[in-house]
């Protein structure tokens, strides 16, 4: 044993410990680390790509907002049709964010916790909106709606109007933003299983009352996430909404569309100036987003690992 | 189930113990058959009115909840006019946090207590809504061999001091025979014996039953004229009224003595041989048949590959 250690200095402290550097140069790096000027690239093209792609276009939007000052940037927002779009924007969010909230919840609480027939069709028809383009979307709610749709005539002699005007707005964003909350709660709900609701019950609580004392505390914070999403959506959505609001001005116009018609007759400045508003929810969303990222990692981490 | 007894359902795995103990609590339902609550049919009751207690094998605290919060959960969800006053609820939670000796945890969470105090607190849950019965899913099942231990001999005291009549689940036949007054073996959904641990232990009426409870030996007999005969000698074990031919004669690893080769009933060569806990076993080879277990005291080790003879001093055999 001691003539091992006598014959082994290199595992016994060096009374001289040789420089620092040479150490470093010759330890193996990890196998799965690449070499200094392959990292450097890599990042190098991730982060051109992010600037030329998505930092450059946000500066432009508030460059070109304020290229007239802050006189013309705020005076595109007193326009009346410019508040008549925020404020409708702001309504079909009210509506169609609180509607996806519940039937999220419903949906998600259903497949995560029930076995019944059927299933894995809901949860693909749930998927439907996010593989479907948004003006086919729109145009579904026309064919429906539209006064020569399947319901047109009855609608028409019940004075009822759905297509270019508010509930047809609803419809079509609620229709976009359907996935957002059952997408994320589904995996974190089935991830979580039904114990603690078992618990609840033998301890005699209804199933009312264990869904709002166990249920919905565990995904409380998934739930804010998704609403979060599901939100920032509903405001931008174009597409679908493009085909069933009709463009009519100051009354179903919402925020993306106004952005769109200021565009089409050269007013730049104003254009821009509500696209910064999007622009600017955008950041806010994202900001909130990356928190609840950073805070509540584990409670949501089921859910956003598919997004 | 007689009232204030402690049960023990056991078995395999895929025997149907969980899934009767989820029949009881009524978190299942039986296609067949009912299920009485001293002397009232339950089949029908929801779970919420059964008045049982479960303990899950993952404990299903509520993570959102304090110590305290989820002792009292069971209470607070009863309707106003049943509830019991909030000084009331404080004093049983407390009561109960002292029964389980962690009386200083009551404002922490569940992912602050290891795997046994978790498992102790879903005990005080199900326990504060006095339940009619307590229902224990492989209550340690979680928890590594030590705590394990501990938590056994804790259980047993609960009980002896509370009466509560309690079943548990579980696939450990030590775990069974140490706590329970009685065991109930299932096999395949199928009741095999009920019995005290020394019943099933010394008339187990199945070689089911026999083989669960711990190592067994497999030997062909004879049965004769109320004897049993192995290799032409006899055993000191009786037939069965009526029972004669072939036979198989069933024993445990220390009902086998190593014996001179003229009263042997086996004869076979060692294979092996390990200690363990002041006992050796022996593993002995024998030709054209199955390899046994022998368990004796830890006397001198026996060479490998010496010839030795086996004598049969106990053991069962089935009709």
């Amino acid at each position: 044993m001691s003539e091992a250690i006598a014959h082994g200095p290199a595992s016994l402290p060096s009374p001289n410990p040789s420089p620092a550097p040479r150490d470093a140069a010759l330890r193996p790096r990890s196998v799965v680390t690449e070499a200094g000027w392959v990292r450097a690239v890599l990042i190098g093209v991730a982060l051109a790509f992010l600037a030329l792609f998505l930092v450059l276009p946000l500066i432009t939007v508030f460059a070109q907002a304020l290229a007239k000052g802050w006189g013309a940037y705020l005076s595109a927002f007193t326009e009346p049709d410019a508040r008549s779009a925020i404020r409708l924007t702001l309504t079909v969010a009210a509506i169609a964010v609180p509607f996806n909230l519940v039937f999220g919840v419903a949906a998600a609480w259903a497949i995560a916790k029930f076995e019944f027939r059927g299933k894995n069709l809901l949860v693909t028809l749930i998927d439907l909106p996010f593989s479907v383009s948004p003006v086919v979307s729109g145009l579904i709610y026309v064919l429906v709606f539209g006064s020569n749709g399947l319901f047109g005539a009855f609608l028409i002699q019940h004075d009822i109007q759905v297509i270019f005007a508010i509930p047809g707005i609803v419809l079509a964003t609620i229709f976009v933003t359907f996935p957002f909350v059952a997408r994320q709660l589904i995996p974190l709900m089935q991830e979580q299983g039904t114990s603690e609701e078992e618990a609840a019950l033998t301890l005699g609580a209804s199933g009312w009352h264990a869904f709002w004392t166990v249920t919905l505390p565990n995904i409380r914070w998934g739930l804010l996430y998704s609403v979060l999403l599901c939100n920032a959506r509903a405001m931008g959505e174009f597409g679908a909404v493009s085909v069933v609001s009709g463009h009519i001005r100051g009354l179903t116009n919402t925020l993306p569309l106004h952005v769109e018609i200021l565009y089409n007759e050269y007013n730049f400045v104003a254009a821009f100036a509500v696209a910064s508003l999007l622009a600017g929810l955008a950041l806010v969303t994202l900001a909130i987003k990356s928190f609840l990222e950073w805070r509540y990692a584990d409670d949501i981490a089921a859910g956003a690992r598919r997004h | 189930m007689r009232a204030g007894e402690l049960l023990a359902l056991l078995g395999p795995s895929g025997s149907g113990k969980t899934t009767l103990l989820r029949i009881i609590a009524g978190l299942d339902f039986p296609d067949r058959g009912r299920i009485i609550f001293g002397g009232d049919d339950a089949t029908r009751v929801p779970v919420q009115q059964r008045a049982v207690g479960f303990v899950f094998q993952h404990y299903a605290l509520f993570k959102h909840l304090t110590v305290a919060d989820n002792i009292a959960y069971g209470l607070n969800a009863r309707r106003r006019s049943e509830r019991p006053e909030k000084a009331e609820i404080k004093r049983r939670v407390g009561n109960l946090l002292d029964l389980i000796k962690l009386s200083g945890f009551a404002d922490r969470y569940p992912s602050q207590l290891s795997g046994g105090q978790r498992q102790r607190i879903a005990l005080a849950r199900a326990l504060a809504v006095e339940p009619r019965v307590l229902l224990l899913d492989e209550p340690f099942g979680a928890l590594d061999a030590q705590v394990r231990k501990d938590l056994r001999r804790w259980l047993r005291e609960i009980h002896d001091r509370t009466g509560q009549t309690t079943i548990f689940v579980t696939h450990d036949q030590d775990e069974a025979l140490e706590l329970s007054d009685r065991v109930a073996v299932l096999d395949r959904g199928r009741l095999e014996q009920v019995g005290t641990p020394d019943e099933v232990q010394e008339k187990p009426v199945s070689p089911l039953v026999l083989k669960f409870l711990g190592d067994t030996i497999e030997v062909e007999a004879i049965a004769q004229d109320g004897k049993v005969l192995v290799n032409g000698r006899t055993t000191p074990l009786t037939a069965p009224a009526g029972l004669t031919g072939p036979v198989k004669l069933y024993a445990r690893p220390w009902q086998l003595q190593f014996a001179e080769a003229d009263t042997a009933h086996l004869h076979g060569t060692v294979r092996s041989s390990y200690r363990t806990q002041g006992r050796q076993r022996i593993e002995v080879d024998r030709e054209n048949a199955k390899t046994v277990v022998v368990e004796a005291s830890d006397t001198a080790r026996l060479a490998q590959g010496r010839p030795v003879g086996l004598r049969i001093v106990g053991g069962w055999v089935f009709p």
